[in-house]
């Protein structure tokens, strides 16, 4: 994940700008706590479980407003807004979220839950192991997307929030909007799929096994091992490296960059970085290692590797059975790390239940990560989406019914 | 209980007016090739429906979101297969026959998913079609046939006759023909295939045997 830094922020959207929600601050419930920690799905307990989330709008009287959006690998709980007014950017998908915007604060209750096994706020591989005192390193038990999403739904219980109006996510929080559906699904009247499939491909799992690899082959990763030294900083920069240029597109990279050369007219003939890709990916790469954690880029990564919304639960088809939610799955068209035939998959599966499903291919030449681009048809897809269902839902509860 | 609202202002298209009586109250609906969902939002909103759509047009499907109506945006045999048999209690297909690439197949996946099909279709045997070819002996061009021969979209174009015949030999029954002039008049079935500009078929399977 990332917002390119060459989006421009509009006006509207600056610190107190009428698109923007303005100040916002990340905050943390803890739970879990011996003798009650979670039990995990590999088995494991872990516990006290703090996790991070933000808020923006104002949950409605009925409590019938609420949107939750789940975050992609790299991300976080700052969703939009900003944290002080002297930020240079804001949330990362303050595109989508604010007055005016997609996913209107004026209407909805926006929350952004973070997840367990990240560093950003929740516990995760760098958290203190309350049984040595120490950061966990490996010590810390694998965690699963349904264990991410079972520590949210501690979340929506104790912001006293009945049933998501909507959540949204894509990519890896496209996973654990699925998740959530299936898992709850009584407890979500709508959700928004993006740019996801219903388990990781091959393709997938191979790329993070290369970025986990070149993590581990870092002669400071020392087993996970390195909180008090040096950092694996070159292995979760290579990671970092692979990982965006799945998220790009060739079309895009040759749009961008070409084979243009930085500061030179001509070849060096050495191995210095020279072309305009290479000098991209590297400040990319370099510039992650300042904001995230090795373990954590390997614990997250596999648990999106783990990742079948059908494993244990039957066939696909069956996957669905009794859920109600009424969906709007969105894809890509020049994504390839979750291409299109991912989300139809998961499109067949809604409608052979019957479920009410809109399915929407967005042009785009950006790749995986256009999601995180300005994108005016799908802002317009989803504030339009959300609108019909809050009428839809609020209808039925005015005739004493659910939808 | 799925009731009727209430009544909508008349059509401008008395195409789509016609469609609409043939569709019982609270059906189950498909329309395929919905465009910009219009059909469907009635049908949901005055007769109580549940509806849905297929559309290839990217702008069009964002149309029908902003209408409330849940549409699938690709191929409507691709959109069609995933639904188990009998979902619907009707498929329409209105004016978009003539550009499939496979009508036996795209009629056989609708009555696969509904339990009548509602098709309309130019008819290439209007009177006015036969004598533009005979007379100025170049391809026919109408309100109904606007495209020049090297930019249709139309591949597969039949008469009221043709499409009769078809569907016998496919055994299916014609629950109910409706024809209509070029202007959209609706018209007896009095030398249908000479009169009529515009022809709408209710179609179900015959009965086995």
């Amino acid at each position: 994940m990332s917002i390119d830094d060459a989006v421009p922020i509009s006006e509207g959207s600056r610190f107190g700008g009428p698109n923007s929600v303005g100040q916002v601050r990340t905050q943390y419930i803890a739970f879990a706590g011996p003798p009650a920690e979670m039990e995990l799905e590999c088995g494991l307990k872990l516990g006290p479980i703090t996790l991070a989330y933000e808020t923006c709008g104002t949950l409605s009287p009925e409590r019938d407003n609420a949107v939750l959006i789940l975050h992609a690998l790299s991300g976080d709980a700052h969703v939009a807004g900003y944290h002080a007014a002297e930020d240079r950017k804001p949330g990362w998908w303050d595109l989508f979220i604010g007055p005016g915007k997609a996913i209107d604060t004026t209407k909805y209750f926006v929350v952004c839950s973070n997840i367990i096994g990240g560093c950003k706020g929740s516990t995760g591989p760098s958290s203190a192991n309350p049984a040595t005192g120490r950061p966990y390193g490996l010590e810390f038990p694998m965690v699963t997307i349904s264990d991410m999403v079972r520590t949210q739904k501690v979340l929506m219980d104790r912001l006293g929030i009945p049933r998501w109006l909507s959540m949204t996510g894509g990519s890896m929080g496209g996973f654990q909007v699925l998740e959530w559906v299936v898992r709850y699904p009584g407890q979500v009247a709508s959700a928004i799929p993006i740019a996801t499939a219903v388990r990781l491909s091959a393709q997938g799992i191979a790329f993070n096994e290369v970025g986990r690899q070149a993590i581990m082959a870092d002669p400071n990763w020392r087993e996970g091992d390195y909180y008090a030294g040096e950092a694996p900083r070159a292995g979760l920069a290579i990671a970092r490296m692979i990982g965006h240029i799945t998220y790009l597109s060739d079309e895009q990279m040759h749009a961008k960059f070409g084979r243009r050369l930085r500061g030179r007219d001509g070849f060096g003939y050495d191995f210095k970085t020279e072309f305009e890709v290479e000098s991209y990916l590297k400040y990319q790469g370099d510039s992650f290692v300042r904001r995230f954690d090795a373990n954590s880029y390997l614990y997250i990564t596999k648990s999106m590797d783990y990742f079948d919304l059908a494993a244990g639960r039957g066939s696909l088809v069956e996957v669905f059975e009794g859920v109600r939610t009424e969906f709007l799955v969105l894809s890509i068209s020049s994504d390839w790390l979750f291409p299109t035939y991912q989300s139809k998959e998961l499109v067949k599966a809604l409608k052979a239940n019957g479920i009410p499903t809109t399915f929407l291919e967005i042009q785009s030449p950006y790749g995986h990560d256009a999601f995180f681009l300005p994108n005016d048809r799908m802002s317009a897809t989803i504030a339009g989406f959300l609108e019909n269902v809050q009428r839809r839902v609020r209808e039925a509860a005015a005739e004493g019914r659910r939808p | 209980m799925i009731v009727a609202k209430r009544k909508r202002p008349a059509r401008l298209r008395l195409d789509y007016e016609l469609i609409e009586a043939l569709i019982p109250d609270g059906a189950k609906v498909l329309d395929l090739g919905c465009g910009d969902g219009q059909l469907l939002a009635d049908l949901i909103e005055f007769k109580g429906c549940e509806g849905r759509g297929i559309e290839l047009d990217e702008k069009a499907v964002l149309e029908c979101i902003q209408r409330g109506v849940a549409v699938y945006h690709g191929d409507m045999v691709e959109g069609m297969e995933c639904y188990r048999a009998g979902h619907f209690d009707v498929v329409i297909l209105s004016q978009t026959l003539q550009q499939t690439m496979d009508p036996p197949k795209v009629i056989r996946e609708m009555l696969r998913v509904g339990r009548k099909a509602i098709i309309s279709f130019p008819n290439f045997g209007h009177w006015g079609v036969r004598l533009q070819l005979l007379w100025t002996g170049r391809m026919p061009r109408s309100p109904a046939l606007p495209y020049h021969w090297y930019n249709t979209p139309n591949v597969h174009l039949c008469t009221v006759k043709d499409f009769e015949e078809f569907c016998e030999r496919e055994r299916l029954e014609i629950v109910e023909e409706i024809f209509l002039t070029a202007r959209y008049r609706p018209i007896t079935g009095f030398l249908a295939n000479w009169r009529a500009g515009l022809a709408i078929f209710q179609l179900q399977r015959a009965p086995q045997g």
